[in-house]
């Protein structure tokens, strides 16, 4: 028999507040365990949880920015569960109203352009971390560190539209990418800002009845997630095939091994007793605050991608490649700003810049070579006055000292040479050297011509105009 | 007269007058806990050292000149609000060794007036309870009668004040809770509109109708206390950003063309006949001051007891989920797992009120269970909110008995909860309504109980009932009355 995957995710997405949902304490990441705390998010009797607005700003946008729609009114509600990471004994959630719902994402690939459903975005605060070792003073005992309680998340959940292991990573990556964008998220993948849970399931082709899901929890890298819907989907399979049956559970992925297993040894009923938490009144979200935070918003890859190639006229490669990350178009586009061509100016971003960066494990906002100064090199291509040749040169040197791009070919003497005279004078001392050649490409041997502009470039060091010297070589040689 | 019998008006105009000083006035009182708390039992802290301390900063205070009603005046805290540095236990072994790291609001507030705290008043464990008989450090008494309970849950903060140990106390009201206790010991109790005072910093019971407010031995005190702990603090969402008016100015005889209403709900046959007594005079002496009484229907009273119940319970197994010996507070020893910790610590810290109380809202938030009960009842309280709005259309005060009965005896109900749940159920509609309701003395039953009159007003209509409140005061001797210990 066939079976079609299905699989809908849950994605987590850290938000980069400076302080936590429900209290001032800060958000760093890696201060020592317990340093980042107050009674609010160590859960203290009589301590009052109060909402952080720029995290009800941040979830706005990223509503926006998934077509979802904005609700006027959401509630906040607690889910109700003991672990010792939780310090109230709940954690505070919407349930029935969250803060956007319905939206989606085009999703592009072998497939073609496919949409993907999103069921919500809600709000959340995040639990704290066991840690399990031997810290001092806890007698090789486990310690809770509460630093990252509280921290705000917004939980995106699409609808089950996904069916296969690479629409799941594509959809991913496109909101990895709009949450980067939008500024909301530094996407870091391993210190867990943006992870995912991956629902799966399988039916037989043709059928209109899910089968029963499993969760794989806390995926998170782009690999992984591949991996482990990959291995769920075959592991189910196998599963049906042998006459078992799938239930429903929690599982977690293990890189070292590539698949899943079970996270608890048995079926385990959870009753979160969600209800509306009384310390926290509606949240009202007024027309106006959703059309001034809509005014603010970046804009997105999806519409720069499609600009660079009806504005500016960019290959489909060029555009993808540029507007993979927001600092890499914006560096392009101030070199636009500064007055380059955009094909120029694209090559040079995706090539010698993209290329030094990752030679030096630099990101683009460290990248010592300014838009300016690269767009006035790309001004003396243009003018003729260097040869791309030498331009990398002067790259190269801009790079390593600073400066500017005219400085250095005045100092080191790079202007190209387009002086027929001068050139000419060249050509007629090396033709003079090697005779032997000369007779040969008149002889008929036109392999030989590349020997002659070598030597031509070489005796000007790399300065004379190389269309200049194919010309006069021709003439020349041709006698 | 004693130091320790005055009213905070009073103390406020000796200290004023520099003829007594507040290190004096604590001492008074600190001598009277002395004195009187083995039969009370109103105390499960005293913070004699920190209450000079600060009495002498008080009288610096006041020697410079600068002085608020409250500066130097002893006062003492339910166990419910948290205090810095000073064990806070609501009245649970649960929190016997807990010592918060922040103020709460409400006491921050009091302290930043120079008010001198005397320590922290014993209640029901985590303020569930309507007899101060549930608490982990043994039952409160009722100064008028020691065979009595004193009322819960705030049942420390009305016996402290009727046993003349503090000036006046602070209380929290869920169902009744600061009205209950202050009737049955003959003090006025004031809950205020939810939202008009912070919860923050007070350990929370139920979220949604935990209401903080004072304790006092006149109308007057109540109106100095409300307005100073009254208002929007940034660190409680739920308290509403309106601006305080100086209750003070409220405190006028005058109720001349007052519509006050009489529920026909709450005026039942069995009810105790002193109370009715107690009740009909109240109504008479309002009559010959000028009001107009009127006969009204508050149709869903009959559902408030269930309907609370269930909400507050459900909202309780919640708030009461962070104790589970983790971080802080009683630890269960010798657990083989973490979830043999947690279960052992819970059963080991909590008394049997509470852990009644969690049972019931953790059943009744349940899932296949929410819909018939907890969501049930928030409709209920929707049409118990409307009952109230729409009365106040066309009066000014709704009046009523605080409790269907003067103090009973303790032992009385403990083995019979329904029966102690009903003692509540004058006032819970009042925190289901999330409006307003004042306890003003009106009475003594034949046994020699106090009887207190509840006098209810619109939403952040406390300027009425204190008006009103206080006009009865001065027209009736009731505030007089005082329990001989």
């Amino acid at each position: 028999m066939k079976y079609q995957p299905v699989i809908g995710l849950e994605v987590h997405v850290q938000l980069k507040t400076n302080t936590k949902i429900f209290c001032g304490c800060s958000t760093q990441f890696g201060a020592s365990p317990n340093s980042q705390t107050c009674p609010v998010c160590l859960g203290l009797p009589g301590a009052l949880p109060v909402l952080n607005k720029k995290v009800v700003e941040y979830a706005i946008k990223a509503g926006l920015a998934t077509n979802c729609a904005i609700s006027p009114r959401s509630i906040f509600a607690r889910k109700n569960y003991f672990y010792p990471d939780l310090p109230k004994g709940y954690q505070i959630s919407q349930y029935e109203l969250p803060i956007c719902v319905g939206g989606h994402l085009d999703i592009d690939g072998e497939w073609g352009t496919k949409r993907i459903g999103i069921t919500r975005i809600h709000m959340e605060e995040d639990a704290g971390k066991l840690v399990h070792s031997d810290i001092p003073g806890l007698g090789g005992g486990s310690g809770v560190d509460l630093n990252r309680a509280c921290t705000p998340l917004l939980e995106i959940v699409s609808e089950p539209d996904i069916r296969t292991a690479d629409e799941a990573v594509a959809y991913l990556k496109k909101l990895h990418q709009i949450v980067v964008y939008l500024g909301i998220c530094d996407g870091n993948m391993e210190e867990g800002s943006f992870r995912c849970d991956a629902n799966v399931s399988v039916m037989p082709v043709g059928s209109d009845k899910f089968g029963t899901r499993t969760e794989t929890k806390n995926v998170n890298s782009f690999r992984f997630v591949k991996q482990a819907i990959e291995h769920e989907i075959e592991r189910q399979i196998e599963l049906i095939e042998d006459g078992g049956k799938v239930i429903q559970e929690t599982r977690l992925f293990d890189p070292n091994t590539g698949e899943t297993r079970s996270m608890r040894g048995k079926e385990e009923a959870h009753d979160y007793r969600y209800f509306p938490d009384p310390d926290l009144v509606p949240l009202v979200i007024s027309n106006d605050w959703v059309e001034d935070t809509r005014l603010s918003l970046p804009e997105l890859p999806e519409a720069k991608f499609a600009r660079y190639q009806s504005d500016l006229g960019l290959t489909p490669y060029d555009a993808e490649v540029l507007t993979a990350t927001r600092e890499l178009a914006e560096y392009f586009e101030s070199c636009l700003t500064a007055g380059a061509q955009p094909k120029m100016a694209a090559n040079w971003a995706m090539g010698e810049v993209t290329r030094g960066l990752n030679d030096a494990g630099l990101s683009i906002s460290d990248c010592p070579v300014t838009p300016l100064q690269l767009v006035e090199l790309l001004q003396l291509i243009e003018k003729g006055t260097v040869s791309g040749k030498i331009a990398k040169t002067v790259f190269d040197e801009l790079w390593q000292n600073g400066g500017t791009a005219a400085k250095i070919v005045e100092e080191k003497g790079l202007v190209q040479v387009s002086d027929t005279g001068e050139i000419e004078k060249i050509i007629d001392e090396i033709m003079a050297a090697n005779m032997g050649q000369v007779e040969e490409y008149r002889g008929g041997k036109d392999k030989v011509f590349g020997f002659f502009v070598g030597q031509v470039m070489r005796a000007s060091k790399g300065k004379a105009n190389p269309a200049v010297v194919n010309e006069l070589l021709v003439k020349k040689l041709k006698g | 007269m004693e130091l320790y019998e005055l009213t905070i008006h009073e103390m406020n105009e000796l200290l004023k007058a520099r003829k007594v000083s507040s290190v004096e006035a604590v001492q008074s009182c600190l001598a009277r806990i002395e004195a009187t708390d083995t039969r009370v039992n109103a105390f499960i802290t005293i913070t004699g050292d920190e209450a000079l301390k600060a009495a002498a900063a008080a009288d610096q205070q006041i020697a410079a000149g600068n002085i608020h009603s409250l500066t130097g005046v002893p006062l003492a805290l339910k166990d419910i609000f948290v205090t810095k540095g000073i064990r806070t236990t609501c009245a649970s072994k649960m929190l016997d060794n807990y010592i918060p790291p922040y103020d709460s609001t409400s006491w921050l507030k009091l302290k930043d007036c120079g008010a001198v705290m005397l320590g922290k008043l014993n209640q029901d464990e985590f303020a569930m309870g309507s007899s101060c008989e549930n608490s982990a450090y043994g039952p409160t008494r009722n100064p008028w009668n020691s065979e009595c309970i004193p009322g819960g849950s705030s049942g420390g903060s009305a016996a402290a004040v009727a046993a003349q140990q503090a000036i006046a106390t602070l209380g929290t009201d869920t169902g009744g809770s600061i009205r209950q206790p202050a009737s049955h010991c003959g003090c006025v109790g004031l809950k205020p509109t939810y939202g008009r005072v912070s919860r923050y910093g007070v350990i929370a019971y139920a979220s949604s109708l935990d209401q903080v407010g004072p304790v006092t031995r006149d109308v007057t005190d109540a109106a100095i206390m409300l307005g100073t702990v009254a208002g929007h603090d940034p660190l409680d969402s739920t308290s509403v950003a309106m601006p305080v008016p100086d209750y003070t100015r409220s405190l006028l005889s005058d109720v001349k063309g007052m519509k006050i209403a009489l529920p026909k709900e709450y005026f039942i046959d069995g009810l105790d006949p002193d109370v009715q007594k107690a009740m009909d005079a109240a109504i008479e002496t309002y009559r010959k001051l000028g009001a107009e009484i009127v006969e009204i229907t508050l149709p869903h009273t009959d559902y408030a007891v269930a309907c609370y119940y269930l909400i507050a319970t459900a909202e309780a197994s919640s708030n009461l989920a962070r104790y589970e010996g983790v971080r802080f507070g009683h630890r269960a020893a010798e657990a083989k797992n973490l979830l043999e910790m947690f279960m052992k610590s819970r059963a080991e810290g909590f008394g049997a009120e509470v852990k009644r109380r969690i049972m019931l809202g953790t059943y009744a938030l349940s899932s296949g269970y929410y819909d018939a009960y907890y969501l049930k009842a928030q409709k209920v309280r929707t049409l118990i909110m409307q009952d109230f709005l729409k009365a106040f259309e066309g009066v000014d005060v709704i009046l009523t008995p605080v409790a269907p009965t003067p103090a009973f005896k303790i032992g009385e109900k403990t083995s019979d909860p329904l029966q102690m749940y009903l003692s509540d159920i004058f006032t819970i509609p009042v925190n289901l309504a999330g409006t307003c309701g004042i306890s003003v003395p009106a009475g003594i039953s034949q046994s020699g109980l106090p009887i207190g009159l509840q006098l209810i007003g619109r939403p952040f209509g406390e300027e009425t009932i204190i008006r009103a409140a206080y006009a009865f005061e001065q027209a009736t001797e009731w505030q007089k009355q005082k329990a001989k210990l």
